[in-house]
């Protein structure tokens, strides 16, 4: 199994994420924001967390339209997986793969804590691990988690069971307490928290394995 | 020529910084203050040919998000 992690300038949470895909038995190659391909072969591209050009203009906007962006939507596109965490969520709605927006979090501060998510559906490559219902604990660390969507969005994104995790306590504002979404094909993952940082004795929990370890006995390449 | 863009969270769109604001006016005093918004102005600076037509392009591909924002161009 193979994983590409982008990496931009402001990225902080790259090296976690491949550390997670790498423990889940993937190989994985790290990109450079101004390459314009995707390593051939990929079995999926992770989009992590940070703070990729210095969030100016709006969290992910910039990002959003960087090379190697041009080439994950097209991944995308031709049915390939992709997770975005964080920042990488953030982009993942600016580059219009996922709908809606993240805003700045309703109580204004920055938030850094473990929060339970509850899973809404097992019914994906990242979340069959896991049993719908579930409440597992994942840390956040973010100012701008409060999801976006307007009414006609939220009702397909329920009709459809896109709304992978929501909030047992609504830390940020978050429209229906989203916390993760995925794409139409199921096929894309963006959320707030951050399950690479639950996935080792050593962080304190290990509740994001099951995310990882699912994806790796699962995917295809696009 | 120049442009400027305001950029301006939709309506129904929560604006926490532009309430923060509003209690922070209100708290010193402020009281007939009864809402307040908080957006960007971008002032672009452009060579000679270019039309509002392509300063929208922009708004819609980059300066704003439209998901949650509106904009209105000026011409000055």
């Amino acid at each position: 199994m193979r994983a590409a992690v982008v990496v931009f300038p402001g990225s902080n949470c790259d090296r976690d994420l491949a550390v997670a895909f790498e423990q889940a038995g993937f190989q994985v190659d790290m990109v450079w924001h101004k390459d314009a391909k995707l390593p051939e072969g990929i079995d999926i591209v992770g989009v992590p967390g940070g703070f990729s050009y210095g969030d100016y203009l709006r969290c992910g906007a910039i990002a959003a339209q960087s090379p190697i962006c041009k080439a994950v939507v097209e991944h995308t596109e031709r049915g390939g997986y992709a997770f975005g965490v964080c920042n990488g969520f953030q982009i993942l709605t600016e580059t219009g793969i996922l709908p809606g927006a993240l805003l700045r979090n309703a109580g204004l501060k920055y938030i850094c804590r473990t929060v339970g998510l509850k899973v809404e559906t097992s019914d994906s490559a990242f979340t069959e691990g896991y049993n719908a219902g579930d409440v597992i604990g994942i840390p956040i660390a973010h100012h701008d988690g409060n999801y976006f969507a307007d009414d006609e969005t939220l009702a397909r994104l329920r009709d459809e069971d896109r709304i992978a995790f929501t909030y047992t306590e609504n830390p940020n504002g978050s429209r229906g307490d989203i916390a993760g979404i995925l794409s139409h094909n199921r096929r894309v993952l963006g959320m707030m928290p951050h399950p690479e940082r639950a996935a080792d004795e050593g962080h304190g929990g290990t509740d994001g394995t099951a995310l990882f370890r699912a994806l790796s006995g699962v995917l295809t390449p696009a | 020529m120049k442009a400027r863009v305001h950029v301006m969270l939709k309506n129904g769109v929560l604006d926490p910084q532009g309430e923060a604001v509003r209690h922070a006016l209100g708290a010193m005093g402020f009281d007939k203050v009864e809402g307040v918004r908080q957006g960007k102005v971008i002032d672009l600076e452009l060579a000679e040919g270019a039309t509002e037509a392509d300063v929208a392009e922009m708004c819609e591909k980059l300066l704003a998000n439209t998901v949650i924002e509106r904009y209105e161009i000026e011409l000055v």
